[in-house]
């Protein structure tokens, strides 16, 4: 199934990127793409991280092809 | 007349200018954010603004912090925005708190007004924004940027989530704008977005941006809109223990003693230590064996009471002599 993934903030730097499509085995969980992705993108403080699927903050869903999930850091800058 | 084409507005009206007058607006932080939104609502004729910073002005502040010029440089920004906003209007209470907001004094300001605009810039004050909210039953207006992007969502308005449920643990670093790089019109284009909700709030206009964070690119041009889920025990924790305070990081100021931790998991700052023994206090019974009975052990908690009992406790039912408590809690024995 293709899942796009989005990224805010220091993730997309991380990342070195906004978004993209990825390619995933059927089956895979929200948290389990995150956990992913933050070993990846070796991204620090992981559980501040929060990701989005289909716009919604939650991360205890199931994925399902065409699902868009957003990866948001907290920032505090003003 | 001053108000002419705002009350023209349908929805507005005389009605809604007298609830501006009479609405009561807490900016906290003069600087990127509050600025612009701090301008708006002075000219819309919000009856009565408080002013919290105790910053001064910089050079560098003065390519997004609108209000203040180069004859500035050096004074007080609550204090200077008041000036520069009775210019716009002088009909309006502009009253000052040349002070960082904190836990002694965020209740007490925060009863004083109906609304609370956020224009912080690090994360301990936007936790204790929250908790204060919270406590006191008032609604807040967040906002944040990291160069290029910004967050903006209101918060504890009418029993939705708080800035809690959106992130229940933070980052171990504030990076602030000074040190990454900002335009100017990030922070503006947020804190004109901030006053705007306030407006909506106060005017029971629109739909305000409550269980909702907006993320918006000023470089993409892209603009998205996540639905927050409330978590009821993040805002319940805070009825039931007041603020806790965070504290990203913190160290020991002397190294060389043995402690005690006796706070609950969720209490902040974490120590990062190998000479802190941590057992919370609600596992103390079941973990007795883990504190040595030799060396002289510091006991401590947020404020040094519940430590105080726990001193007692363990010397009466289970013959410790070598404890000594902590007074006045870990901000005593902490660097910073």
């Amino acid at each position: 199934m293709k899942i796009r993934l989005r990224y805010f903030g220091m993730i997309a730097e991380s990342a070195g990127k906004n978004d993209e499509v990825l390619e995933l085995n059927d089956g895979i969980s929200a948290k389990e793409l995150k956990a992913r992705q933050i070993e990846r993108f070796e991204l620090p403080d992981p559980e501040s991280v929060q990701i989005a699927v289909n716009q919604n903050l939650e991360e205890e869903v199931e994925l399902k092809d065409g699902d868009e999930v957003a990866f948001l850091p907290p920032f505090a800058g003003g | 007349m001053r108000y002419d084409r705002q009350i023209k507005l349908k929805g507005i009206g005389e009605e809604g200018q007298e609830r501006l007058r009479k609405a009561r607006v807490l900016i906290v932080g003069v600087g990127g954010l509050g600025c612009p939104a701090a301008q708006y609502l002075a000219g819309a004729g919000i009856g009565s603004i408080g002013l919290v910073d105790h910053d001064r002005i910089s050079f560098s502040n003065l390519h997004r912090q609108l209000l203040f010029g180069e004859e500035d440089i050096g004074r007080s920004k609550a204090l200077v925005a008041k000036e520069k906003l009775q210019q716009i209007n002088s009909e309006i209470e502009i009253e000052v708190f040349e002070q960082a907001l904190n836990m002694e004094n965020a209740e007490r300001l925060f009863q004083e007004y109906d609304i609370i605009l956020d224009g912080t810039d690090n994360f301990e004050t936007k936790y204790l924004i929250n908790d204060a909210s919270i406590l006191t039953g008032k609604p807040w207006v967040y906002a944040s940027i990291y160069k290029n992007e910004g967050q903006l969502s209101v918060f504890n308005y009418q029993d939705g989530p708080s800035y809690r449920c959106l992130f229940p643990k933070t980052t171990s670093e504030n990076i602030s704008c000074e040190e990454t790089g900002v335009l100017g019109i990030t922070p503006g284009l947020l804190g004109i977005m901030q006053a705007t909700e306030v407006l909506k709030i106060i005017l029971d206009l629109g739909d305000v941006f409550s269980g909702k964070l907006k993320l918006i690119n000023v470089l993409s041009g892209s603009q998205q809109v996540l639905k927050i889920k409330k978590r009821q025990e993040e805002i319940e924790k805070i009825r039931e223990h007041g603020i806790i305070p965070v504290r990203i990081e913190c160290t020991l100021n002397d190294e060389t003693r043995t402690y005690l931790d006796i706070r609950e998991i969720f209490e902040q700052p974490k120590i990062r230590s190998e000479n802190v023994i941590q057992i919370p206090l609600s596992d103390l019974q079941d973990r007795l064996w883990e504190i040595p009975k030799q060396d002289e052990i510091l006991v401590f908690c947020q404020s040094g009471k519940r430590s105080r009992k726990v001193v007692e406790l363990l010397e009466r039912e289970y013959g410790f002599e070598n404890l000594k408590n902590v007074e006045g809690g870990i901000e005593t024995i902490i660097n910073g």
